[in-house]
Parts: C-alpha cells; sequence; structure tokens
C-alpha cells in the first residue's frame, strides 16, 4: 500500500497550511488544529513533524536534529519517516538546509529568509504553569491577562534571587501575547527577536500551531533590575572544536570520569572541526 | 466620584413582572412568577470623593452583590455605573469589554472582600499579592514593587518582614490588612469594602476600622461599605442606604438613619442592633 | 578518549527493531495467525477498534499481533494507519433500535419489553482458573460446536425496543436535545472548552478504556454525585447506511458491533421546575461494557454547570483519558533531554550559588 507524498493526505495538508497562515497573522497566537495521528507517537514531534509534512516540497533540503544533533535516534526516525515518504534530499549542514526541524534547540548559525525552522513542542501554552485550565488560558490571552505569569516571576526572584526558568522561556510576543518558545534554552531565545527566517511551533498532542514570523519582536519576560541572562559556560570550550560561544552539553568522560564539555550543535561542530579548527588544549586526547 | 443608576442584579431566566412582585413589600426577592431572584433591583446611589457612603441589610438583602457588580465580579443584569476618573465618568463601566474592566478594577478601584481568600491568592506570598496589582499596572522593577509593598504593608500595620510569607499563616485579622494594603496597592481613588470585620474579633476589628478610617482620611478615598453591622457603619460612613430583599428602602446621613429611622423595617433593624 | 557522539542513530535503531521481533519469535511456537487473535481474542480486538477510532477487525488483530498484545500500541498502530486513510463518507444517523442484540439487560427494571437477554457473558460464573484450556485442541473445538450449535434455535427477532423509551414516553426524562445539526468532528478539528457534546462522545468513544474507568469509578465511589441505574446495556450489531451521493438515499454499507449503555441518574429541575431524570449515554465499537458504562456515567457527570469534582471537569476527562495522547507522552520521557537538563542545571547552580565543581 503506497502512503501519500509526505504521509498525510492532502486535504490534511492544506487544512494544516491555513492553520500556519493564520498563525502568521497573529504572532504569537496558538491556533488550533486537527492534529492527525501519525506513525509517530504522541509527545515524540508530531506537531513539528504534521507542519513539515504540509509545508515540505520535492525541491526542499531537510535537516531533523533532536536537542541540537542529527544522529540522535529520534531524529533519525522522524528524518526516516518524512524521506521513505517524499523522498526528499537532506542535510546536516545547516547553511544547506531550506526546512528545519528541531527539538529543544536552534541551530548555532544565524538562519536566513528563505529558510523555515519548525520546532517541536510538548506544552503549547505558557501559562500553564500559572493556570491548568484551557478554558481560562485562553481567556487570559484573549484579555491580556498576564499578571499571574507576572507574579510567578517575581515570586521566584524573592525565593531564589533570579528567575529559575532554565529552558521554556516565557516571551512576549510582537507587544501583545506570551508565548512558549518550545523547550530550548535561554541560550536560544534571544535569536527568536527580529529574526530574517519564518519560525513555525507544533504542538500535536495538544493541537496548537503558532508562529513568530521574520522581523518580529520577541522579548523574554523580565525586570528592568532583573534582566534575562543566558547561560554562561564560564568560559569553557568544547573539547572537540575549542568554541566558547556555542551552547555546550557537560557530560562525564565514560573512561576517566572527568566532566567534558561539547557543542549541542553538532553539525556546527563538525563544521568548524572541518575546517581545520580544534580545541588546542584537548587536541593531545584525539 | 461614583454614580450608580438603575443597578439590577437578577438570577435566572426573568420575567416582566420580577420588580414588581419582589421586594419588601413582597417579603422576598424571589419572583412568584418565574422563580428568578431579584438580588438587586433597581439601585440608584452616588458616593463622592472623600465620602463614606454605607450599605447596611440583613443577608440576602442584595449588598454585597451589589459592590461585586461594581467590582465585577458578577456581571450586572442592567442599569449604569460611572466612575468619574473614568472617561471622565462619561462612559458605563458596567457595559465596556472585559479589557476595560481589567483597567478600571486595576487602576481605578480596590476591593476587601469578607473572605480573604477571595481577595488573596493564598499561594502567592503576600508581597506577591500586592505585586500583581502593581504588575497589573505596569510596574517591571522588583525592587521597586517591594519598596512600595513594604511601604504598604507599614501603612498598614503588617510587619514587612512578613512580606514574603503565604498568607494563609497569617491571623484573620493580618490577611485583612494585607487585602487592604493590596486593594490600595495603586492608590485607587474608589474602595469597596464588603464585611470586611465579620469573623474578626471584636478588639482586632476596631483596629481594623480605625485603619481604614485614617486611610481614608489620608487618601481622600470614595469608600462603599457593606456591612450587616451597625456599629461598624455607624463608625465609619457620613451616609447609608438600608437595603431589604434587594431594594433600597432608606438613604439619608447615617446619624439621621440610626436616631430617627422613617421606615419600618430601618427601624426594626435599629432597634434590634442597638 | 571514552566520549562517542550520539551519532549511531541508525544503526541502533535497526538493531533495535530486529531485537523485538527475536524477542517475539525466540520460544519457537506456532506463528499466531491474525484470525486466531480476532477469533479468540476478540475482546482485545475490540478494546483495540474503540481506541483507535477505526472498525476493522482483521486489521485490529494484526496490530494486536505487532504489538505482542500491547493493547494501546496496537491501538496506537491502527489510529496511526487510519489517518493515512482519506475520509470519503459520514453514516446517517443510526438508532440503535435497529440493533441486532447479543445482550442486553437492563438493572433499572426486572422484566422490560423483550425480556433480559443475558448474552455472552462471564458476570454470573466463577474467575476460577480453568487448566483445561491448557489442553483445548483442535477436536474440543469441533466437538463443542457440533453440539452447540445442534441445540441452538435461532430467534425470530433480534431487535428490541429501548427500555429508556419508556421513561420518554412517560415525560420522565430531561430532554437532552436533538442530535447537532452540523457534527464536530474531533479528528479534523481541535477540541475547545465548553465542548459539544458530540465532540466530548466521539472523544470518551476513542478514549481508553482504564482511563475512562478511573474517572468514573471516583465519580461513583464519592468524589462527584453519580447515582447512577443502568436502564440498558445493549450489545449488538448496529446496521450503518450512507447517503449515496447519486442517488441521494440510504444505502446500506455494513454492520458494526457496538455496546451502548444508558444511564438513568438522579433528577434535575427542567424549565418547568418538574423533576425529571437525566441521561448518560455511553456508545462504543465492538463488546466492551465497562468503556460503555464509564462513558454513560461521564456523559452525565460533564455536565454539571459547575465542576466540582475530577469526573465533572470537561477538560479533565477529554484531555486526559485519550491512551494514545497520554502513552506517547508519558513515553517522550525517555527521550534525551541533555540540553534542556544542562539548562536547569545551570538555573539550579546558579540559584543556589554554587560552584560548579571541579572540571
Amino acid at each position: 500500500m503506497a502512503y501519500n507524498f509526505a504521509f498525510i493526505d492532502e486535504n490534511a495538508k492544506r487544512e494544516i497550511r491555513r492553520k500556519i497562515l493564520k498563525a502568521v497573522a497573529i504572532p504569537g497566537y496558538q491556533a488550533p488544529f486537527g492534529s492527525r495521528e501519525l506513525p509517530i507517537a504522541r509527545g515524540w514531534g508530531t506537531g513539528g513533524l504534521q507542519i513539515t509534512m504540509s509545508l515540505i516540497g520535492p525541491d526542499d533540503v531537510l535537516k531533523v536534529i533532536d536537542q541540537g544533533c542529527d544522529g540522535s535516534v529520534n531524529a533519525v526516525n522522524l528524518r526516516n519517516l518524512l524521506q521513505k515518504t517524499t523522498g526528499v534530499r537532506t542535510a546536516y549542514e545547516t547553511r544547506q538546509a531550506t526546512l528545519i526541524q528541531s527539538r529543544h534547540r536552534i541551530p548555532e548559525e544565524t538562519l536566513t529568509a528563505d529558510q523555515i525552522m519548525v520546532l517541536q513542542v510538548p506544552w503549547p501554552e505558557a501559562l500553564r504553569s500559572v493556570e491548568p485550565s484551557e478554558a481560562r488560558t485562553r481567556e487570559m490571552h484573549a484579555e491580556k491577562d498576564y499578571s499571574r505569569m507576572w507574579v510567578y516571576l517575581y515570586e521566584d526572584i524573592v525565593r531564589w534571587g533570579e528567575v529559575t526558568i532554565g529552558f521554556r522561556y516565557p516571551v512576549m510576543v510582537n507587544g501583545r501575547h506570551i508565548m512558549d518558545p518550545s523547550p530550548i534554552p535561554r541560550w536560544d531565545v534571544p535569536r527568536l527577536h527580529m529574526a530574517e527566517n519564518l519560525y513555525l511551533f507544533g504542538a500535536g498532542r495538544e493541537k496548537r500551531i503558532y508562529a513568530v514570523p521574520p522581523f518580529t519582536q520577541v522579548a523574554p519576560l523580565e525586570f528592568a533590575d532583573h534582566p534575562f541572562k543566558t547561560e554562561d559556560f564560564g568560559g569553557r570550550d568544547c573539547f572537540l572544536c575549542g568554541s566558547t560561544d556555542t551552547y555546550l552539553n557537560e557530560m562525564f568522560d565514560s573512561a576517566t570520569g572527568r566532566k567534558i564539555y561539547a557543542c549541542s550543535d553538532t553539525a556546527f561542530c563538525d563544521r568548524r572541526r572541518a575546517e581545520g579548527r580544534m580545541a588546542e588544549k584537548h587536541a593531545y586526547s584525539q | 466620584m461614583l454614580t450608580v443608576n438603575n443597578l439590577a442584579k437578577i438570577y435566572g431566566s426573568s420575567c416582566s413582572h420580577c420588580l414588581e412582585l419582589t421586594g419588601p413589600a413582597h417579603k422576598s426577592n424571589v419572583c412568584p412568577r418565574c422563580g428568578s431572584v431579584v438580588a438587586c433591583a433597581n439601585i440608584s446611589f452616588q458616593v463622592d470623593k472623600g465620602e463614606i457612603f454605607g450599605l447596611v441589610g440583613e443577608s440576602g438583602s442584595g449588598k454585597s452583590t451589589l459592590v461585586r457588580c461594581l467590582y465585577f465580579d458578577e456581571e450586572a443584569t442592567g442599569g449604569e455605573a460611572r466612575l468619574a476618573p473614568y472617561q471622565d465618568g462619561r462612559v458605563n463601566m458596567l457595559a465596556v469589554s472585559a479589557q476595560q474592566k481589567r483597567f478600571i478594577r486595576n487602576h481605578l478601584m480596590g476591593m476587601v472582600y469578607q473572605y480573604p481568600h477571595l481577595g488573596l491568592k493564598m499561594y502567592f506570598s503576600c508581597g506577591g499579592n500586592i505585586a500583581e496589582k502593581l504588575l497589573d499596572a505596569g510596574f517591571r522593577h522588583v525592587g521597586r514593587m517591594r519598596e512600595r509593598a513594604a511601604e504598604l504593608l507599614q501603612r498598614t500595620e503588617v510587619p514587612p518582614g512578613r512580606m514574603d510569607d503565604l498568607p494563609a499563616t497569617f491571623s484573620g485579622g493580618m490577611q485583612q490588612r494585607v487585602q487592604i494594603a493590596k486593594a490600595l496597592a495603586n492608590s485607587p481613588p474608589l474602595l469597596l469594602l464588603d464585611e470586611v470585620t465579620t469573623g474578626l474579633d471584636v478588639s482586632v476589628q476596631a483596629r481594623v476600622l480605625d485603619l481604614i478610617r485614617s486611610l481614608q482620611q489620608e487618601m481622600q478615598l470614595a469608600v462603599v461599605v457593606v456591612s450587616h453591622d451597625l456599629g461598624v457603619i455607624r463608625l465609619l460612613s457620613g451616609r447609608t442606604a438600608v437595603m431589604k430583599n434587594g431594594q433600597m428602602v432608606e438613604v439619608g446621613l447615617t446619624d439621621q438613619i440610626l436616631e430617627d429611622p422613617q421606615q419600618p423595617y430601618t427601624q426594626l433593624l435599629v432597634s434590634s442592633q442597638l | 578518549m571514552g566520549y562517542v557522539a550520539v551519532k549511531g542513530g541508525a544503526g541502533a535503531i535497526a538493531a533495535a527493531e530486529e531485537l523485538v521481533k527475536y524477542f517475539r519469535l525466540k520460544g519457537r511456537s506456532e506463528p499466531l495467525a491474525a484470525q486466531q487473535i480476532q477469533d479468540q481474542l476478540r475482546l482485545a480486538v475490540d478494546k483495540v477498534m474503540g481506541e483507535a477510532g477505526l472498525y476493522a477487525p482483521f486489521l485490529a488483530a494484526l496490530a494486536v499481533k505487532q504489538a505482542e498484545g500491547d493493547l494501546i500500541e496496537a491501538s496506537f498502530i491502527l489510529r496511526a494507519f487510519c489517518s493515512s486513510q482519506p475520509r470519503r463518507y459520514y453514516t446517517a444517523p443510526a438508532g440503535t433500535g435497529e440493533m441486532e442484540i447479543i445482550r442486553r439487560i437492563s438493572a433499572a427494571f426486572k422484566d422490560i419489553p423483550g425480556g433480559q437477554v443475558l448474552g455472552p457473558t462471564r458476570d454470573y460464573t466463577q474467575r476460577l482458573l480453568d487448566f483445561s484450556l491448557a489442553e483445548e485442541s483442535r477436536e474440543h473445538v469441533e466437538d463443542f460446536l457440533e453440539k452447540f450449535l445442534k441445540d441452538v434455535k435461532p430467534a425470530a427477532d433480534f431487535t428490541f425496543p429501548k427500555v429508556i423509551d419508556l421513561l420518554r414516553a412517560e415525560g420522565l426524562l430531561d430532554d437532552e436535545g436533538g442530535p447537532a445539526e452540523e457534527l464536530f468532528d474531533i479528528t479534523r478539528e481541535a477540541v475547545s472548552f465548553p465542548a459539544p457534546r458530540s465532540a466530548r462522545l466521539q472523544a470518551m468513544a476513542r478514549a481508553e478504556t482504564g482511563g475512562l474507568m478511573a474517572l468514573a469509578y471516583s465519580s461513583m465511589r464519592g468524589y462527584g454525585s453519580a447515582h447512577p441505574h443502568l436502564g440498558e446495556l445493549r450489545v449488538g450489531y448496529l446496521p450503518l447506511k450512507i447517503i449515496h451521493p447519486e442517488l441521494k438515499e440510504e444505502v446500506f454499507v455494513g454492520r458494526v458491533l457496538v455496546t451502548e449503555a444508558e444511564l438513568i441518574t438522579r433528577f434535575a429541575a427542567g424549565e418547568d421546575e418538574q423533576p425529571r431524570f437525566t441521561l448518560g449515554y455511553g456508545l462504543c465499537f465492538g463488546h466492551n461494557e465497562l468503556k460503555a458504562i464509564s462513558m454513560a456515567l461521564l456523559d452525565r457527570t460533564m455536565r454539571a454547570p459547575v465542576p466540582g469534582s475530577p469526573a465533572e471537569d470537561q477538560e479533565f476527562v477529554i484531555y486526559h483519558t485519550d491512551g494514545i495522547e497520554a502513552s506517547g507522552f508519558s513515553a517522550h520521557w525517555k527521550l534525551p533531554h541533555y540540553v534542556d537538563f544542562q539548562a536547569d542545571l545551570q538555573r539550579l547552580r546558579s540559584a543556589g550559588s554554587r560552584p560548579e565543581g571541579e572540571d
């Protein structure tokens, strides 16, 4: 039995494209959509997949990453499904890709106007931490009733001296909607602001699509005396490429037990290494 | 400051006979035709700047519903309410959008409820509760909000050292003072008080009432006080309205109402309580 | 250097797939025929069809085989298959009065028009482990069937009037409103709340049996105030018709086995203040009585004007009982989360101003 190009049927694609247009028209607004069942489990990227499936064409070059890595098992599985049902070219190199689907990371390279970035979203509702009911949070967005979210941040600062949200840092989009940027680290949040490329966010289980169109203001929620900060790796460098200006994963060398750091964006790291850059102080151990 | 005209609140389907078949003359606020409850039947009154206006009556008379309608906790069925600082008093605030209503609530009104859990979020710290109002008014500086909260707590006699504690751990009297601090956070011109001392010890009651009086004089607030207790009304309000079965039966200077009540119901109320 | 970049993804996935197959076959027993599953594990097949939302007994049996008996996994496989198929028609509304009954009982009335039909049920048997099944052979099967079928007389009529209609005729049931003019299709639109009843019933018809039962049970036990009587429970084959696009008339397209439960619950006052019973309704694919009863109960509890317990809260019930959504998300924690965890580590160290430890 043959499946349709990009698995889901054309009517479904059309509906999802309409919802994407709606999302683009109201930046940061969560557009409900009739999320289809995919042969991938709910919570494993079905929202991002449906966006990708409804946008992808035969000439696209696809990149799929999970936690910054092209080779991670889930990325491989999603890429296989897309490739099997479309036959498109795929790439590891961010600059070659026209369509990038990712879970929890935005690539280190600045994206351009002819690239679309699709992010997988587990919890589309940034206000969920202060209000469990969907009916209520929709009302809160409609009325721009965000004081509880702000009090939440205030209380965090009072209790811990700073906002303790590590990932999924809430942002204000276009001065109107508070949005969950998906579980990207704070490191990636500034990339959403006034970007050249279109960002699309898909939550399959929760049945929501939202967008940050190119050149849209995206401001992390912050206080004048407690400004938003990205992660600080204290000058540590990637043990593979020596980079000090990328998001690093901390891990333990399985042989020595020593703590080491490596770029979370593996394609970026690979390219730097191919260009001959290597961590000087680690060079001996390669 | 506040002008209320023909404010009505009816629970139920309501029919054309609701208003004429309920009220003190019928000893009920339930319409015998359609079973609707007429909580407030075309209530009109006015409160001036710097004035405390009392609403007194037994429970079920509609006085609490009235202030809840004014604070938009309940949607009024009909009528008008105008607030002088909102659009120069030209607009009926009962009919504006939900967003506008929130603006009015956050900037122009403060409310203190009988039950602290209605006015305070028990899972937010005391300072967080005050900050909620300030954040709504656009404050985005933690330090400045804390200064303002400390100032308000000091003024309402809550030890500022308890600013970061949850109000659930406070005594009833202190919870009420935190509620007052929150209500006053944005220096609103109108304050609504719904049975704020009911349920407090007599000595605590007196301190809270003193506090309200001195704050009112200092800030020249317009205040609407709802109470079933004539003692509270006598102590606070200059003018008072008596409510019964959803209607206003008598309005006048508080002294006059208490010393020389005109209506039989008011006479009964006064003689039973004093 | 002990560090291995996680890039062996493709190879690892293929190997895992092989291993799954190996673990299914390593006992070297006779391969299970899907037909056997369809015939002899019929309740598993029914559950899968219901939760997938696709009536296809053979495909469901195949999914059970593929999932090695994990019914949530099997439902997931079948539902995913379903979304690759175009939707061509909606059937005309089907009246369950036309059901060809294999079982129908009422707990509210001792005698009902047409009589109680116990049908195939384990309700009144002792649940003793049947060791003779270990020795069941082809001969046993043939023997049994021959004897059983010899004594069976086909009934003259398989359709029965509905118990609930008796109450309805007396005006004792609250008006539930007619069928919605335009059907809300939860597979094509995201549900928003408050959800129309048609959306709530559809969502529950696809929900996971255990999830529905847990919530319904919470209400029966005391988190809520449902005091139901089982008006009628029926299991049978429901004929389905579509409107022929050219002939513009109803055309019979097939029968589906369904279970239907109608619960009568405590009365509420109608518009005219007259007390009436209210009805909770449940219907699902296949023979699955617990699901139909749980669904009917929740249909009723979700109509509470102000939710006072989880079972009365539409969002709570609808969002948390879909087995495929819940299982997918519960399983997703197995995915790598190192980026997020790194971010949290950073925050924790920074909030506690702890040193980062030795490099």
